[in-house]
């Protein structure tokens, strides 16, 4: 696990080095993940060396969120100064966004015969 | 024995209390939402956010104290982000498979998230550095900071803004793709990515391994596609 970890942070360490002397538009994290996919593809025992750990890291992606959303309490004067037109503007865009989105890659999935049946939905509620 | 109030002293001090507190907050969440069937509005996030607030309040603290000790787990953030590296390994031939719909979505939703979020706050009176704000709030929140940053936001209501976005996202990706009938984990997982970025990823994962392969890769490219057409976009309706 600490081996996972440190090739984990290394990536990630090395994305943060290239996004800053690059001048990339995407953030070190990122970078390094598209590093760690390359790595992945040259040498596929790495993925499941780290397999483990990323997904233990991964069940618990929202916790890592948390801390920052409490800084939304932070900004709570700001927020409520603009209420209506900010959440409104929130609120709207993401459906909005949500909805078009998928309906536009579903559309093109079936017009460029990209569907893939072992990617469909149950009936459930999920 | 020592008085209470010059142990409280100690702690208030230490990061141990506010890290305790971020871990013990979202087990209660993540219980609730367990309890609540998995149901999308019992987000844990959000029920973290909502106990740690009262606490906060209760106890007179600031946030930045909190976040001495909160930002350990917020470090993680960057770590779990190169994991996302594995499941998008993992649906490779899947991903290239699907190239044409990314791209559509992509532009589409990303279009759609900043050009929709500027002309309703706009119909509200909104202008100038809070308008520049809104604009990059689908993004992950480093790249939206930038963005923001550069067509004269102001860093942190963009922070809140992404928070909030990620949150509302996460909550209603499911009833609005259920009512429209999306059953194509793909397009959801992407969709969700694109809008609300990491925390629609996170709510993807707890759904269907290849929805959150779809949303990571989603997130990534909105990021990207974001930091081009926000001042773009900022500049028509700004």
């Amino acid at each position: 696990m600490i081996t996972a970890l440190s090739l984990i942070l290394a990536f990630q360490l090395v994305g943060e080095i290239l996004s800053r002397a690059l001048d990339l538009p995407l953030p070190g994290p990122v970078v390094g993940l598209c590093l760690l996919v390359a790595a992945c593809i040259l040498r596929p025992t790495l993925a499941a060396r780290l397999r483990p750990t990323a997904q233990g890291l991964l069940s618990h992606l929202s916790l890592f969120f948390v801390p920052a959303g409490v800084g939304v309490v932070a900004h709570w004067p700001v927020l409520r100064d603009h209420g209506i037109g900010l959440a409104l503007a929130i609120m709207g865009s993401t459906l909005l966004a949500i909805a078009a989105g998928a309906l536009t890659f579903q559309a093109v999935a079936r017009w460029t015969g990209a569907v893939d049946p072992s990617a469909l939905k149950g009936r459930s509620n999920d | 024995m020592t008085d209470p109030a010059l142990i409280w002293s100690y702690l208030a001090q230490g990061p141990l209390l506010w890290l305790t507190a971020t871990l013990v907050a979202y087990v209660i969440g993540d219980a609730l939402f367990r309890a609540a069937g998995r149901q999308s509005w019992a987000n844990p996030v959000l029920i973290a956010v909502i106990l740690l607030a009262l606490l906060l309040g209760a106890t007179g603290t600031d946030y930045a104290t909190y976040f001495e000790g909160a930002q350990f787990v917020h470090f993680m953030l960057g770590p779990a982000t190169v994991c996302l590296a594995l499941p998008l390994y993992d649906n490779l031939p899947r991903v290239r498979r699907a190239a044409w719909p990314m791209l559509a979505g992509l532009v589409v939703g990303s279009g759609v998230a900043i050009t929709s979020a500027l002309l309703i706050a706009r119909a509200f009176g909104i202008s100038g550095p809070v308008l520049a704000s809104l604009a990059p709030k689908s993004t992950t929140a480093p790249v939206a900071i930038g963005i923001a940053e550069r067509i004269g936001g102001q860093p942190t209501l963009t922070a809140a803004l992404v928070l909030l976005t990620g949150i509302f996202g996460a909550i209603v990706v499911t009833p609005l793709l259920n009512a429209l009938r999306v059953r194509d984990w793909r397009a959801r997982g992407f969709a969700v990515g694109v809008a609300a970025h990491g925390i629609g990823t996170a709510r993807a994962f707890q759904v269907n391994e290849t929805a959150g392969a779809f949303s990571g890769i989603g997130m990534g490219l909105n990021a990207v596609l974001t930091a081009i057409i926000a001042p773009i976009v900022v500049g028509w309706l700004g």
